[in-house]
């Protein structure tokens, strides 16, 4: 089995990926994270507004099989929240680095002490 | 403590099924995707490896007796051919397990199998063998859990995919009916029995065949995942879960088989459950339909909605069938009639729920 693992984004060792976008870094679940869980049925996500902190849970993704928290690769301010996910979190799956994506949020810090991507990939290999 | 393998453990593997630890057996989980596994069997038909459930035999002229000491159902009115669900209980009426009791078909003697959860085979057969020598009968049991690999065809389209690789009249089985025949050239036992509600057949052969057989029948294959989804939708029970002797003690008439009660047989805990079935009983298993979002799961707190806990939750999942949060807890009687609102507690966030009747898909 291989797993799409996108060279623009970085990591997080339980399974996150951040991306730096204008001003905000976007938040999700990888490939491998998706594969493992299998069907999602059910995501909970912060609100916008709500202040994350680095590495400490922000969410859950429910698969039929298992409970899952995500942790935020870097801290900071939510400014956007995937509404779509609570009608289909099945886009987690399906999409997991697109319409699969879970949050925005505004930071001071930068993506230097995450996973490359080829880090990552040894990780899950 | 190793895990006990099924015979087509690497097979499943090369496949490219997810594994995990059921009753001490390594078994498959998830082949492609729970929903797509669970999809299969409700639409058309899906094949399991269920080679984790326990086979034990028991013949020999005394072997109905032992069997009908043993079990709460009427080992006796089976004839040959037949097979029946039953619960094993201790002598307070507690379920230790459940179980399918096959009166074999086509031999002369008496001649018995029946089928414990994963990891309860060595006990019972201990238990059989313990109550035979007690009670002085005549029969012989063996415990042939790894002789047997076991493998569940379901859905609408199983009796024509296995119709293609039987020698057996399959259309001519009443349900919970037992046939011995070939399966790709195997001689099997084929019961018209499963755990998924959908028309199916149960198939026992040698374990050193699993390959053929398996092998043989063109469906989606299945694991655990979609087994457990599949049962609670229509509300049947899980051996350890919905009932416990260590961490969930329940009678049959809590856990709401009563049918497989037969009060009219002697056996071990009959005069406690005749005791209760005069008195009646406080809990009972009930069907809860979540009205907000999440995941119902074992465990969690059942509470009124005022706050107070009156329960706890066996089974949950999402329906994928009904795409509605599903779960199984035992609650005062009061709430055994549906549409009573009750609250399940998710990560110490009340959820509204309301009680209905089992099973869940209409």
């Amino acid at each position: 089995m291989s797993f799409e693992i996108p060279d623009d984004l970085r990591y997080l060792e339980s399974h996150e990926w951040a991306k730096q976008q204008d001003g905000t870094v976007r938040v999700g679940i990888s490939d491998f994270a998706q594969d493992e869980l299998g069907d999602v049925v059910f995501v909970e996500l912060p609100e916008v507004g709500d202040e994350l902190q680095t590495e400490a849970a922000f969410g859950v993704v429910e698969s039929i099989k298992a409970v899952s928290d995500v942790y935020a690769p870097v801290g900071g301010t939510v400014t956007a929240i995937n509404d779509d996910l609570v009608n289909e979190p099945e886009r987690i799956n399906s999409d997991p680095y697109g319409d699969g994506w879970m949050l925005e949020l505004e930071t001071d810090e930068d993506l230097d002490h995450l996973l490359s991507p080829e880090a990552y990939r040894e990780q899950i290999e | 403590m190793t895990l006990r393998q099924p015979p087509l453990r690497e097979a499943h593997a090369e496949r490219e099924a997810q594994f995990t630890d059921f009753g001490g057996w390594e078994m498959p989980v998830e082949f492609d995707s729970i929903r797509t596994e669970h999809t299969a069997v409700r639409e058309s038909v899906g094949k399991f490896d269920v080679s984790h459930m326990g086979e034990i035999s028991v013949s020999g002229p005394d072997a109905c007796e032992l069997l009908n000491r043993l079990t709460t159902n009427d080992v006796s009115a089976l004839d040959a051919g037949q097979a029946q669900y039953a619960a094993i209980t201790d002598t307070d009426g507690i379920i230790l397990d459940d179980t399918v009791v096959y009166n074999l078909p086509e031999t002369e003697r008496e001649d018995y199998l029946f089928v414990p959860n994963a990891g309860h085979d060595e006990e019972m057969y201990d238990r059989w063998v313990a109550h035979r020598d007690e009670w002085g009968l005549e029969a012989t049991v063996e415990n042939q859990t790894t002789d047997y690999a076991m493998f569940a065809v379901q859905g609408e389209d199983a009796p024509a995919v296995l119709g293609d690789v039987t020698s057996v009249d399959l259309a001519g089985m009443a349900r919970f009916a037992v046939a011995a025949g070939s399966v790709a050239g195997t001689a099997s036992l084929i019961a018209r029995t499963g755990y998924t509600g959908e028309p199916g057949f149960e198939i026992l052969c040698p374990s050193t065949d699993a390959e053929t057989v398996w092998s043989a029948i063109e469906s989606q294959p299945c694991g655990l995942g979609a087994r457990d989804t599949l049962r609670m939708e229509m509300g049947f029970l899980l051996s350890g879960q919905d009932f416990d002797p260590e961490t969930n003690p329940r009678t049959p008439y809590e856990a709401g088989i009563d049918f497989a009660v037969s009060l009219d047989t002697s056996f071990v805990g009959r005069d406690a459950l005749e005791a209760i079935a005069t008195e009646g009983h406080d809990e009972e298993l009930v069907g809860l339909t979540l009205l907000e979002r999440g995941v119902p799961r074992h465990g969690y707190d059942v509470t009124t909605t005022e706050g107070g806990t009156i329960g706890t939750v066996t089974s949950g999942t999402m329906s994928p069938t009904l795409g509605e949060p599903i779960a199984l807890a035992y609650l005062p009687v009061s709430y055994t009639e549906p549409d009573r609102t009750v609250q399940v507690v998710i990560r110490d966030k009340p959820k509204k729920a309301r009680t209905t009747t089992t099973p869940f898909l209409p």
